[in-house]
């Protein structure tokens, strides 16, 4: 994507006077990692097209949390969340979008109990508001006809029961969707939940996105759709696993979307 | 009258009201001990939203909404179920008769009664032919979740036990009801003409030709046998997987009701953090009322888990839908999430017997749940993703005890795999799990 994005922070929006729309929380895979920063940049284009007033904390955010909370860590998860929501309540944030299930889960499901409150939404489900309320159209088919498959993100759907606004999403862009045998309520995880992404995993036969990426594969798609960062990568790696990544690609929805606009 | 004739009249009844009595005697006695077990475990409150926890119990527990996920077992189950839970009219009956002295107590019912029984013995056939079909799911076709190695042993034997001792139930039942049939047939004196035979009948077939008193001692031993059978089965639940049957209800009642990703914020943490955060704050004021002692921090043993999560671990009957649904079980890792619960349960019931054998004080044994019972790479292994929590049919949730664990491991012991640490001191450091300087999170806008 070579084209400029309208990126603006917090502290832009403040000096301005003014109060965004939604906050769009990058997350640290977002911001740091290549092939989910190149997802960030999809999604602002989206963003862009749709003329969403939106802002990002930019230095000013910092992990979550999430991944040290479920290592265990409940201290530095809870550092991690009274500092990002002293800066989120000190700019008045009450929406928050993000591309990353576990910031998702965090910042809706764990923050108000330590005095974060706001409404908080995946990119899939905004996205959906937009295309719903008329801000953005769908115009290009370049995933007409293509098969494609959806790996529910287990913070996404089995923790948070968002099943419908991916797959609606992929609807619209005349792709064929097709299920694989395992989705839903119980879809398999990819295997990086659980802070398993930054670790070595532990003995055994397999590895968890190598068998994930078979079932997505015995759907025979073009493409592998996902809604989260480590989803992707998990999956990238498991197609280069089976040697299937001449044939199929590893696509989050928002680019999926940005790509038909 | 002569008293001793007198006396032996009622002699079946004498014994059989101590029996009754003995059986439902040692039953309340494990009932407080299987309680003071529990209660061994930290307080949660979980008083909340009582309308949503009564209809979770009437939904899954009642109506068996999460059982017939698996279509097969499902509907095998639910037969099962249903069938003791209308069996059970009967055994009003039988023990009614039993202490009374009467024989088929409900007969006047008339047609009703015609039903009832009738549909006790369709009921009963149909328990058969589905104890039946487990039987061969667990011996015969070994399906992969019953034959996992924590099924060795006493799982395995336990889970059979319960199979053989229901189908011999559902056989003395229809054997005294044929009995009780060519009896009436027989017209005999005190066998009242009651009851629809639509199984039995055919179980009577094979007493054709036998005498009145050959059939009176088949019908009176099937009836003996099969009452005593029932208040054994009873007592035999605290020791076995089956002790779900009573525990699935009060289990699905205060489980979860939060979303399935949402881990509960440690509330002394929570303090801890505000202080340090706060260098204006006292910090006298703020630990004057928590306890002196600080708290542990997550759990190495079954007494720092909660009350919840230790009625979760009598309740699980060890189906394996958890352990099957596991990406890491899956892909052959240690980790057993049915594991979990049973080596809880072990555990629990050990820190009983401790208990027991010194005045009910429990004296430190040099063993714990961790390391002992549960090890370091089962719970590393896990993935957080909730197909535990999402298959099990009865609301249990062995994710909170994982990760219970892994928080004293790292909070307690700094213990978590080093590859862990480097990424908790990168959060420390950056604000990011990866050693990226926080001044470069917004580099992405113009890559």
């Amino acid at each position: 994507m070579s084209e400029a994005l309208k990126v603006k922070t917090m502290e832009q929006f403040l000096a301005e006077g003014k109060q965004p729309e939604i906050l769009f929380w990058v997350g640290s895979a977002g911001s740091y990692d290549d092939r989910a920063k190149k997802i960030s940049r999809a999604f602002v284009k989206i963003l862009n097209k749709a003329n969403v007033d939106f802002a990002v904390l930019g230095a000013e955010e910092s992990c979550t949390g999430d991944v040290a909370k479920r290592a265990g860590n409940e201290f530095l998860f809870q550092m991690q969340a009274m500092m990002n929501i002293e800066v989120l309540n000190g700019y008045e944030i009450k929406r928050i979008v993000t591309c990353d299930p576990h910031s998702f889960n965090t910042l809706k499901n764990e923050y108000p109990g330590l005095g974060g409150n706001y409404e908080v939404f995946h990119h899939t489900q905004f996205i959906k508001q937009l295309i719903d309320s008329g801000r953005l159209s769908l115009e290009a088919q370049v995933y007409k006809e293509k098969r494609v498959t959806f790996h529910d993100p287990c913070y996404l759907g089995r923790a948070n029961s968002v099943f419908d606004a991916p797959r609606e999403l992929l609807k619209k862009t005349n792709a064929n969707v097709i299920e694989m045998k395992r989705h839903k309520k119980t879809a398999l995880c990819c295997g990086a939940g659980g802070a398993q992404m930054f670790k070595e995993p532990e003995k055994g036969d397999m590895d968890i996105n190598v068998l994930r990426t078979k079932e997505a594969l015995e759907t025979n798609p073009n493409i592998i759709a996902t809604g989260c960062p480590y989803c992707n990568t998990m999956m990238t790696d498991g197609i280069k696993a089976h040697e299937k990544e001449d044939s199929v690609t590893v696509l989050d929805v928002a680019e999926l979307i940005a790509n038909s606009i | 009258m002569n008293p001793s004739i007198h006396m032996t009249a009622y002699l079946p009844n004498i014994v059989f009201a101590i029996l009754l009595s003995l059986g439902i005697g040692f039953f309340v006695k494990n009932v407080k001990k299987l309680t003071r077990n529990i209660k061994l475990g930290r307080d949660v409150d979980v008083s909340d939203n009582k309308p949503q926890r009564w209809k979770n119990m009437a939904r899954i527990a009642l109506g068996q909404t999460k059982m017939v996920v698996r279509p097969i077992a499902g509907l095998m189950h639910v037969i099962v179920y249903v069938g003791f839970i209308i069996i059970n009219i009967e055994v009003l009956e039988i023990i009614l008769d039993g202490l009374l002295g009467t024989h088929r107590i409900f007969a006047p019912l008339g047609a009703f009664y015609d039903f009832l029984i009738g549909s006790f013995e369709i009921l009963a056939f149909l328990v058969i032919v589905a104890v039946l079909v487990f039987w061969m799911r667990r011996n015969i076709i070994r399906l992969q979740r019953f034959i996992k190695p924590e099924m060795t042993g006493w799982p395995k034997k336990d889970a059979n036990w319960i199979l053989y001792i229901e189908l011999i139930l559902m056989l003395l039942f229809l054997t005294m009801n044929g009995a009780d049939y060519q009896l009436q047939q027989l017209n005999t004196e005190y066998y009242v003409k009651a009851g629809a035979f639509p199984v039995s009948q055919y179980v009577a077939l094979l007493f054709e030709g036998l005498s009145i008193p050959t059939l009176i001692i088949i019908e009176r031993a099937a009836w003996w046998i099969h009452i005593l059978g029932i208040l054994a089965f009873l007592n035999y639940l605290y020791y076995s997987k089956h002790l779900h049957i009573l525990l699935a209800f009060p289990n699905t009642y205060y489980g979860k009701l939060t979303p399935q990703g949402e881990f509960n914020n440690i509330e002394s943490v929570t303090n801890e953090v505000k202080l340090m955060m706060d260098p204006s704050a006292d910090p006298f004021a703020a630990t004057s009322d928590t306890e002196a002692e600080p708290e542990k921090f997550g759990a190495s043993d079954v007494m720092d888990l909660n009350w919840v999560q230790l009625l979760n671990a009598y309740t699980c009957t060890e189906c394996g839908r958890c352990t099957s649904e596991c990406p890491a079980n899956q892909t052959g890792k240690k980790l057993s999430p049915r594991k979990i619960m049973m080596d809880t349960r072990d555990r629990l019931e050990e820190v009983g017997k401790n208990m027991d054998a010194n005045n009910g004080e429990f004296v430190p044994d040099g063993k714990q749940l961790l390391d002992d019972y549960i090890s370091r790479e089962e719970l590393w292994a896990c993935t957080t993703c909730n197909a535990c929590v999402e298959a099990c049919p009865v609301s249990i949730d062995p994710l909170s005890i994982i990760v219970e664990m892994r928080r004293f491991l790292v909070m307690e012991q700094s213990a978590a795999p080093s590859d862990l640490n480097n990424m908790m001191s990168n959060i420390e450091n950056n604000g990011a799990p990866w050693p990226y300087n926080q001044m470069d999170r917004l580099n992405w806008v113009n890559e």
